[in-house]
């Protein structure tokens, strides 16, 4: 069972390399393979509701000597998010990538970086989980350059060299914690780490893993690559980037950090809340300048990051919640907004605000659907935004952060306020083309693909779902994050009867 | 023997470093290469070095864990990050040498397309140009 989110994707993966001349049977495999793979992972959630912690030993090796996989209520949590996010990229992807890039194999590639994102959720293993960002690093290289335009190779070479760069600090940091407490296991580390001397060793390779992890998951002094590359492959592949891969980055900060630091945590925090509030800031003021659709939301992303990260830094119960269900919130956010970018450039041609207008009267109903995730990332109820705003602006109050919730607050406000510019800018103001239609680059007579409405409305249902369920899927992200405060269920179900 | 691979380590990181600040792609790719070795370097020395000791077992062939013994992990750790930096170099050769022979030039500087506010969009001016002319032509 624990296996199954790791095997599945490679299984598909192989299927659609067999598949490789037939562009639409892999289409289908795709589909119907994310879908098993939302199904498996409900299953998982399930399962691990009843038990707690699932493990499992790979090779039957024991414990710390082997490699583990471990799949808590944090792991299932994002395991589900995230197939979730793959079906509506799987849907989306049939009318969104065109037939160059499936004959040059999008579909195996897709398969394979869900494996990566999936291996990184369920390992129990620092060095196992090197592997699998290497495995969805690799992947997304290709898909980002995938079709070879110029724009693509540019922005393409900024991702993989800062990326490359992030993975060799991150190896550093684990050669070095190997060195000082000769375990590689998560949960054998978390009892060794303590007895490191001087205790200095520790947060040094702590500063190691926050700029590995820092430059994935688009900290604020190391973002740049993000907004650099984002914008360059077909909005597809944007959009599933946006909703996986800055957040395994998040994740495995969470994880680690919490396994490793959390006796240092005195020195950790200042650190993590000022990185957290210029994140977010830096974020939306650099989206507030924008005029390009997708610059604008790849900018979001980073200032969304933030508030994840202000979630972790307080490490509370309530915090830590609040950022877990703020990172599911984001991701079907985040990616409904980028569809939506894809399709007004399916009707209008352009990504630039400036030259699109008007949509509001021939898609109505696509202005509401892009609305409903707008709103829900600036925060606003009954959307899901406002309740994980609202669990993090509570947990910081309880400890009095107020300058933290002071920066949330005016971010999310200037969250609403880009939003409102995208609004005015392609949905209420009239088109500054005189007369689009003469021109030949818009098209009105087609509809748009139902595939492409299917995942914009399905991820908009999903946002309210998440508002009005607020409070069982905080009860969940409560379970969750108690596992991360306190590691000790985690610790005794992985090494099991060794100690 | 530690120090000194200490030394070449350190010394290799910061030839990478160095070399990756250059504007010259091929450079930035030699500062990776550099990096990559640094950091297998640093693994290999994660172990404790133990020279002249048999992995795990005594050398006298007895039963039971020697008392000391050399760490074979660092080399399976090693290992793995060489076959994957392999894969990634590889890569990255053929996505430097594809960006050269597309945009045409090798100097970072001018590679900024993609960072500015908006980027030169060409077919604006193409649709202007056409706006421009219907609107003196009077086409329908």
């Amino acid at each position: 069972m624990i296996y199954l989110p790791i095997l599945l994707p490679l299984v598909f993966a192989l299927i659609s390399l067999l598949l490789w001349k037939s562009a639409r049977l892999q289409k289908w495999v795709a589909v119907g393979g994310t879908l098993v793979m939302v199904g498996v992972n409900i299953g998982l959630l399930v399962a691990v509701t009843r038990e707690e912690v699932l493990t499992s030993q790979v090779g039957s090796w024991q414990a710390p000597f082997g490699i583990s996989l471990v799949v808590d209520h944090l792991s299932a949590i994002l395991l589900l998010a995230g197939s979730v996010a793959a079906l509506a990229s799987a849907v989306y992807s049939l009318a969104g990538i065109d037939d160059t890039r499936v004959r040059w194999g999008y579909f195996p590639l897709f398969h394979f970086l869900m494996m990566g994102v999936n291996g990184a959720f369920s390992t129990g293993d620092l060095f196992n989980l090197y592997v699998w960002f290497e495995v969805m690093l690799m992947t997304s290289f290709v898909m980002m350059v995938l079709g070879g335009e110029r724009r693509q190779l540019e922005g393409g070479l900024k991702y993989v060299i800062l990326n490359l760069l992030s993975s060799m600090l991150f190896l550093s940091a684990i050669g070095l914690t190997y060195h000082y407490t000769g375990a590689l296991n998560l949960a054998d580390l978390a009892l060794k780490i303590q007895t490191i001397r001087p205790e200095g060793t520790i947060l040094m390779i702590g500063v190691l893993f926050l700029a590995g992890f820092g430059i994935k998951a688009a900290l604020f002094p190391f973002f740049f690559w993000l907004p650099a590359s984002y914008h360059t492959p077909p909005v597809t592949i944007t959009a599933l980037f946006s909703g996986l891969l800055t957040k395994v980055g998040f994740y495995a900060m969470l994880r680690i950090f919490s396994l490793l630091l959390s006796e240092q945590w005195g020195y950790v925090q200042p650190v993590l809340l000022i990185l957290a509030g210029l994140t977010m800031v830096t974020g939306v003021l650099g989206a507030a300048a924008q005029t390009d659709f997708r610059r604008l939301l790849s900018f979001h992303i980073i200032s969304q990051i933030g508030y994840l990260l202000m979630g972790l830094a307080l490490f509370t119960m309530e915090s830590v919640a609040a950022s877990i269900y703020f990172t599911v919130h984001v991701i079907f956010a985040k990616m409904a907004l980028f569809f939506v970018a894809g399709m007004v450039q399916a009707r209008l041609g352009s990504f630039d605000l400036r030259r699109l207008g008007g949509l509001y009267r021939s898609q109505p109903i696509l202005g509401m659907f892009f609305l409903l995730p707008a709103m829900a990332l600036a925060g606003l109820p009954p959307l899901s935004g406002f309740f994980a705003k609202l669990y993090l602006i509570i947990a910081s109050l309880e400890i009095h952060r107020y300058l933290m919730v002071g920066i949330a607050l005016a971010v999310s406000f200037l969250t609403l306020f880009s939003m409102t510019k995208i609004w005015n800018e392609v949905f209420w103001k009239p088109n500054p083309r005189s007369n689009p239609e003469q021109i030949g680059m818009v098209n009105h007579t087609s509809p748009l693909p139902a595939s492409m409405w299917i995942p914009v409305i399905g991820l908009g249902i999903l946002v309210i779902l998440l508002g009005i369920f607020a409070g069982p899927c905080f009860e969940l992200a409560s379970q969750a994050s108690a596992g991360i405060i306190d590691p000790q269920v985690y610790i005794n179900s992985v090494l099991g009867g060794v100690r | 023997m530690s120090v000194l691979l200490a030394i070449t380590a350190g010394v290799l990181f910061a030839a990478g470093l160095y070399m990756m600040l250059r504007r010259s792609l091929v450079k930035i790719l030699v500062g990776l290469l550099l990096l990559s070795y640094a950091v297998n370097l640093l693994l290999f020395s994660s172990g404790t070095l133990t020279p002249g000791l048999p992995p795990i077992l005594p050398s006298d062939g007895g039963l039971g864990l020697a008392a000391s013994y050399a760490d074979p992990v660092p080399q399976a750790l090693i290992l793995t990050a060489i076959v994957i930096s392999f894969g990634l170099t590889a890569f990255a050769v053929v996505l430097l040498r594809q960006t050269y022979q597309t945009i045409g030039v090798d100097d970072l500087d001018e590679l900024r397309n993609t960072d500015g506010l908006s980027e030169p969009d060409h077919s604006l001016d193409l649709d202007e140009e056409i706006i421009e002319r219907c609107e003196e032509e009077e086409c329908p």
